[in-house]
């Protein structure tokens, strides 16, 4: 933040504030009287970046590796090596307006030439209050709140909201087969659905935008899908409290899979255009590297730690839902680049249409919802026959249900790696406090161990390998 | 040498010539780019299962058309940080070459049989070209260089840090291409022997053999092609302006028509390159007549040879990401240069050859096993400079990291 003395004649008529000189020396004004703030500044405070000769070594540490827990002679060492004197770098800000920062991610990169030396993500332009919203709603009004959160994949929030408030009611054995399977498919179509998002995504920011347009019109199919089903193509408070909000339309087995079929057949195309194109190869492989030790010490999940080769997925490591009864295969690379963050998500949309496919076939029929009064509100057909039904329908949804005293953590497998859910319950019908663990947020950490040494064209291509969502890192 | 128009003096039928001339060139263009505009958004919505534009005239035929007025009622802003006058002038720079270019190129006349492509209008000949001057091929190398000028000042001018990296993109690329794009030239002047457009067509007249894409033996033609696409800052070189890096590059600054010009000037390049390589590899406007006036059909023949580039660019955009910065000039250096600069070695090899009386066989035989010399000698100099360059780099102490039961260490 500079804050630049200067003055301003009201009557000089000089259209440029910024270069107002003193008029014909009439008054000197003393530099520490005026103090107009840069009209082109904008300000973050203590998270923007600052120039190598304001900042300390211990900040200089901070930001390229405490979580390394480097040494400071190393840090000293990294700083060193590639700084150049103050005249030969340029701090430059991308976003939160940029095309490519997917959404209102805000980087301050410093730049030699084009080659990046140092980044820092700012966030909060997304900032909501989400999770201090959920604090004034009630457990079933909670998963309309999570929606919103990664919108992207929408599926997932609700279900990590509503096992944790399952797992607090302890009613989590008593859900019906039908119901678990029913969330499982969904997720995975979900997963199909935001991956194909970053297909898109990612071409748009190589400039392909062709695969852009090619990854949002399969995904739509997708969520049209999810419209027969929940009544809304995103932010579908499907995955409820107690099971899901509806059973499955009629004929959804042929709809899906046709929908799948067209899929698999639309993934060879996208391979051909995309994956064995000889210029993306060249901008993505070697591009963006963590190995894996520094991505588990920075937090990394999904597709950014499995692309380094470690085996983690909740899915099979930690199996809620159905998993353990489906066949799939965790899908891991090898050199962390972002081709392979790439590749690990195109392979993992194969493994969701196996998944899905399973799920066609072995759905277990039955009830949809756990058949507990207190939690499930009655059938609609009851309400017109029973008074008691009315005014037990009428006090689940305005007061809620009371949610025993405790407090769980949940984690799900979404498209960005572990998605956690935090609860904490007073005994009354809302959560005491609710804290979402959210994979963009902390996939966003690796962003300046990536960018180190590369181009700029390269941190556009590293910022969308990362696959962020700004809803889920701002909540 | 020249325009045979000018050959008897200035008198008033001479102006009324050149100034009818000049009218058609600049509307041949402007309405090209126009067309191009649609074209270019039609095929690839096309490509890309879309209905691209459909509102503004039959088939969204009006649609650029609705959106230049637009430019021109918009708001024209500049920055405060900005250099005003260049800031102003870079707009000019850039769409000026784009024009000039173009007067040297022969739309039309018939090139078979006895006729050289004159025409004789009101008592004087000429040729379908608004100017021949006997350095065609210069003046064509002189106007793509100043272009240049235009994307560089007007980053530079604009005060601000992405247009700053539009223009240092832009001098750096542009100027390296420059060169593979003269090498190649000089190969098809070399057959042609001549600078001059009209002579480069002439000379090519007859069958599809006779094109110097043939006769250059197809390698200039690529080299030219991709030097070109370069040149014009076409998908995928589009890194001068690269929307999604640095957010428009030159032109992130500008508003209103000045924005639009750039945009004009972008459509017109692509147009005169296009129609530059049809004059220089593909015969210009020369083709069969099978009935009806032969002139007619030289038109004809110029318009289809252009659409097909055109399409060729709105392809490449389609289909392509993005080259990365280093990854344009490696190409340009390490592949394009030699390889141009080496078969023009070779074609004047053979030239002289034949001048000569040597067999032709030998020498290209010995001509090839100089060249693969050559190239082994370039790709080992290459790796030892990119060793060397390794040895220079320290890895990254991240990278050495190890993860034990405590955390990383």
């Amino acid at each position: 933040m500079t804050t630049t003395p200067h003055t301003h004649a009201p009557d000089a008529g000089d259209v440029e504030p910024d270069r107002a000189g003193e008029p014909d020396g009439q008054r000197t004004v003393d530099e520490t009287d005026v103090t107009v703030m840069d009209p082109y500044a904008t300000y973050e405070g203590a998270q923007e970046m600052r120039s190598r000769s304001e900042i300390s070594a211990t900040e200089l540490l901070r930001e390229s590796g405490a979580v390394l827990r480097l040494s400071e002679a190393a840090a000293a060492e990294l700083s060193e090596a590639t700084a150049g004197s103050e005249d030969e770098t340029m701090i430059i800000n991308m976003g939160p307006q940029h095309p490519s920062t997917h959404g209102v991610l805000r980087l301050m990169l410093e730049l030699k030439g084009e080659e990046v030396l140092r980044t820092k993500p700012i966030i909060g332009y997304l900032h909501t209050g989400m999770e201090k919203t959920a604090e004034e709603l009630t457990y079933l009004q909670g998963t309309t709140n999570t929606t919103r959160m990664d919108y992207l994949s929408p599926m997932f929030n609700e279900l990590v909201f509503a096992l944790a408030t399952e797992e607090l009611l302890g009613v989590a054995d008593e859900m019906p087969a039908r119901a678990t399977w029913i969330r499982m498919f969904m997720c995975e179509l979900n997963r199909i659905a935001s991956h194909l998002l970053f297909f898109a995504t990612n071409g748009m920011d190589m400039a392909s935008t062709t695969s852009m347009i090619f990854g949002i019109r399969e995904r739509d199919a997708l969520l049209r899908f999810f419209e027969q089903v929940s009544g809304l193509r995103m932010n579908h408070n499907y995955i409820r409290v107690g099971g899901v909000a509806a059973d499955l339309p009629d004929g959804w087995q042929e709809g899906v899979s046709a929908i799948l079929d067209t899929l698999e057949r639309k993934l060879v195309e996208h391979d051909e255009l995309f994956s064995g194109q000889p210029i993306w190869h060249g901008r993505s492989q070697g591009v963006g590297i963590i190995g894996p030790e520094a991505a588990v010490a920075l937090g990394a999940t999904g597709p950014t730690l499995r692309a380094t080769g470690v085996p983690w997925d909740l899915r099979r490591d930690d199996p809620y839902l159905a998993y353990d009864e489906v066949d799939f295969d965790v899908i891991v690379g090898t050199h962390g680049d972002t081709f392979d963050r790439y590749a690990v998500r195109m392979s993992e949309i194969r493994e969701s249409i196996r998944i899905a496919r399973q799920c066609i076939e072995g759905m277990p029929a039955g009830d949809w919802r756990i058949q507990d009064k207190k939690v499930t509100p009655p059938p609609r057909a009851r309400i017109d026959e029973s008074m008691e039904a009315l005014i037990h329908h009428f006090k689940i949804f305005t007061e809620g249900f009371r949610v025993p005293e405790g407090e769980v953590y949940v984690a799900v497998e979404s498209p960005r790696g572990e998605l956690g859910c935090y609860l904490v319950s007073d005994g009354s019908a809302k959560p005491y406090r609710m804290h979402i663990r959210g994979p963009s947020f902390v996939n966003i950490q690796t962003l300046p161990h990536l960018m180190k040494g590369g181009l700029m064209a390269d941190a556009v291509a590293v910022i969308s390998s990362i696959d962020p969502v700004m809803g889920e890192v701002d909540r | 040498m020249g325009d045979p128009v000018f050959n008897g003096g200035l008198d008033l039928g001479v102006l009324g010539i050149v100034a009818v001339k000049a009218l058609i060139g600049f509307t041949f263009v402007m309405v090209g780019v126009i067309f191009m505009i649609w074209f270019e958004r039609k095929i690839i919505a096309d490509m890309q299962s879309r209905v691209g534009p459909d509102r503004a005239g039959k088939w969204g035929l009006l649609q650029t058309l609705a959106d230049g007025i637009k430019l021109i009622f918009k708001e024209d802003l500049s920055p405060d940080r900005s250099d005003r006058l260049v800031y102003r002038l870079a707009p000019y720079l850039s769409v000026a070459p784009a024009f000039l270019t173009f007067t040297i190129v022969p739309i039309g006349g018939v090139f078979r049989g006895d006729d050289d492509g004159t025409l004789r209008v009101l008592g004087n000949d000429t040729f379908l070209q608004v100017a021949d001057p006997p350095v065609g091929v210069l003046f064509l190398l002189a106007m793509s260089a100043v272009a240049v000028y235009g994307i560089m000042l007007a980053g530079w001018s604009s005060g601000s840090k992405y247009p700053l990296l539009g223009s240092v993109r832009a001098s750096a690329s542009m100027v390296s291409y420059e060169a593979a794009l003269g090498l190649s030239v000089v190969a098809v002047v070399l057959l042609s022997g001549s600078l001059s457009t009209h002579e480069i067509v002439s000379s090519q007249a007859g069958s599809v053999l006779d094109w110097n894409i043939v006769r250059t033996g197809f390698v200039p033609f690529v080299v030219f092609l991709i030097a070109a696409t370069a040149e014009l800052n076409r998908p995928p070189f589009d890194l001068v302006e690269a929307e999604q890096e640095i957010v428009g590059g030159f032109h992130t600054e500008y508003s209103s028509i000045r924005f639009g010009m750039f945009f004009l000037a972008e459509f017109m390049n692509t147009i005169t390159m296009s129609a530059i390589m049809v004059t220089l590899f593909l015969g210009g406007p020369d083709g069969p007549a099978p009935i009806g006036p032969p002139l007619l059909w030289s038109f004809f023949w110029f318009t289809i040879k252009l659409l097909a580039f055109l399409f060729l660019f709105v392809w490449l955009r389609a289909a392509l990401p993005r080259f990365r910065y280093d990854q344009l000039m490696d190409l340009g250096w390490k592949q394009l240069i030699p390889l141009s600069l080496g078969w023009l070695l070779l074609l004047g090899a053979i030239q002289i050859g034949r001048d000569e009386g040597w067999n032709v066989v030998v020498v290209v035989l010995v001509g090839f096993g100089i060249a693969v010399v050559a190239a082994g000698g370039l790709l080992g100099a290459i790796r030892v400079a990119d060793r060397r360059r390794d040895a220079f780099a320290e890895p990254l102490p991240n990278e050495s990291a190890e993860l034990t039961d405590a955390g990383v260490r």
